[in-house]
């Protein structure tokens, strides 16, 4: 598939469910998602359209809110996308997408600890870099501690 | 306030402190636990602290065998950020140093795998003939290791023209010594007896644990990033990428020797194409917003992500590094081998160096925890070499 196709085929499969479209430049696009969406959009670019997980990047934003971006490439195109989801820092909660992808496993582990952000259905929600012991409730990369 | 500890990337080095759990029953690997996390040295969190120009510094310091990766991918993602491009000379400058990198970092490789099939020679001879690169690198850069060329907008030194013949016949010394890695590792029967079929990784595997570079290439994953999303100089050269279909220990090391054969014909077309210019465009400063920085490592897919609220720090830094990938992947390759492949298949993956420091073999039968060093592991995989050598007659 071209980039024209998938971007169309991307546009055209989830419609209004996007809720940005922003092109950085011809080979970054940002898409911001709803979380509850997360699961069903990434399924589809990794079963249906082929991409590659690269990574994910926890964010903990001034604005009390914790962005997620997931990094998607697709083999031998230029272009990556990068979903977007926003998560209350409140109550972190999104689905967990190792059951999809086992590339994500980790990243998980190591945005749950770094940021306390919760990944439901997570298999093995054990600390990845962090020592076993470490305290409770403190989150590292959270700009407030 | 409460402490911070600080947190980034845990880009394995030298003797790096991961440890790996066998299960085994007998001598089969039914399962394998990997914990990391022993070397972390929040580079992350350390980067928020530094400026821009600094984080290029900082990245270096991730790996000290392929150290000039983590600043490739971060001034792309910082030129991505801020939409610039750095000068022709300077593109073409930065693609020689990667490519010197990945000579010298497949050779360290190749002499540590060899070290642990039993096969000392090879150790030698590649670590002798890596001494080359490191003598390139010293004349352009001064530096042997950590070469502290990159910079946003440009390198920091200029290529001398007076010196390019001199590299040149430098690399010329180089060839005779790949052809003879070449036939001494891929003509080798006892080499093809230990590796051909052991520690496969399938095409389905590498895609579901989304591995890169030598670990993806040899499962026929045609992934590299200089192919798919070009930077530097890359699309202005000729060269191929190696893909191989097996997936095992033996197309691993195929993948790696051939690539110095692209690395070298590529350093070659860059010093002939490179014409006289400027090599540095001076930026002051990053416009707020994010950016996005891919280079190809030796050992794969360095990823950079970084974000600017417009102030001289970074607001958020995130780095991935290959190895993050490809060492989740042993948990499948390694199942189902002997012990005595055990720490080939987990070196295969070229961690920076092998991790077998630490290995616990549990024996399912008594339920007892012996703990093997890696002089073990390695007289266990020599002993396996031997016999095949006595069974061969060679």
């Amino acid at each position: 598939m071209t980039w024209e196709e998938i971007k169309k085929d991307i546009k055209k499969t989830f419609g209004k469910k996007i809720q940005k479209w922003y092109e950085h430049n011809k080979r970054r696009i940002y898409i911001d998602i709803d979380t509850d969406n997360l699961k069903e959009f990434s399924e589809y670019l990794f079963k249906n359209l082929n991409s590659r997980f690269i990574i994910a990047s926890g964010v903990d934003t001034p604005g009390g809110v914790i962005e997620i971006l997931y990094h998607f490439d697709f083999f031998q195109l230029p272009q990556v996308i990068s979903l977007r989801i926003k998560v209350d820092k409140s109550n972190p909660e999104v689905e967990s997408l190792a059951e999809i992808i086992k590339g994500t496993e980790w990243i998980e582990r190591e945005i749950a600890e770094l940021l306390g952000v919760k990944f439901k259905g997570h298999p093995n929600m054990q600390h990845l870099i962090l020592p076993n012991d470490w305290p409770e409730g403190n989150y590292p990369l959270r700009r407030d501690q | 306030m409460s402490e911070i500890i600080p947190i980034g990337p845990y880009h394995p080095l030298q003797e790096e402190p991961e440890f790996f759990k066998l299960h085994v029953e007998g001598e089969r690997v039914t399962k394998l636990d990997i914990e990391i996390g022993y070397n972390h040295r929040g580079i992350e969190k350390l980067a928020e602290a530094k400026s821009w120009d600094q984080v290029v510094f900082l990245v270096e310091r991730i790996c000290g065998i392929c150290s000039t990766s983590h600043p490739a991918a971060s001034v792309n993602a910082m030129e991505d950020l801020a939409g610039i491009e750095a000068p022709e000379r300077a593109q073409y400058i930065r693609t020689i140093i990667c490519e010197l990198e990945r000579i010298h970092s497949h050779l360290l490789w190749l002499g540590l795998a060899g070290h642990f099939m039993g096969y000392n020679t090879v150790w030698m001879w590649a670590w002798k003939y890596r001494e080359i690169v490191c003598d390139i690198f010293e004349k352009i850069t001064g530096n042997r290791q950590s070469y502290a060329m990159f910079k946003v907008g440009g390198v920091r030194r200029d290529i001398d023209d007076d010196d390019i013949p001199w590299i040149r016949k430098s690399l010329d010394q180089l060839k005779p010594a790949l052809d003879m890695f070449k036939g001494a590792v891929m003509d080798d029967p006892v080499i093809h007896a230990r590796t051909k079929g052991v520690g496969v990784l399938t095409k389905e595997k590498a895609i579901e644990y989304c591995v890169v570079g030598p670990t993806a290439r040899p499962s026929g994953l045609a992934i590299d990033v200089r192919k798919d999303d070009p930077y530097f100089a890359y699309d202005w050269v000729d060269w191929d990428i190696v893909v191989l279909e097996e997936g095992d220990v033996f197309a691993k090391a195929a993948v790696r020797i051939l690539e110095m054969y692209e690395s070298v014909k590529i350093i070659e077309q860059c010093l002939t194409k490179m014409k006289s210019g400027i090599v540095d465009l001076k930026v002051k400063e990053l416009p707020p917003g994010e950016g996005i920085g891919r280079a190809e490592a030796p050992r794969g897919e360095v990823y950079h992500y970084c974000r600017s609220d417009g102030s001289n720090f970074p607001a958020r830094y995130k780095v991935r590094a290959p190895s993050y990938t490809n060492i989740f992947s042993n948990e499948v390759a390694v199942i189902g081998e002997t012990v005595a492949d055990a720490a080939l298949i987990l070196a295969a993956v070229d961690p920076c160096y092998c991790c077998t420091e630490r290995v616990v073999v549990i024996n399912h039968d008594t339920g007892s925890e012996d703990v093997l060093f890696e002089n073990d592991l390695v007289a266990l995989s020599h002993k396996k070499t031997e016999k095949i050598r006595k069974e061969m007659g060679v």
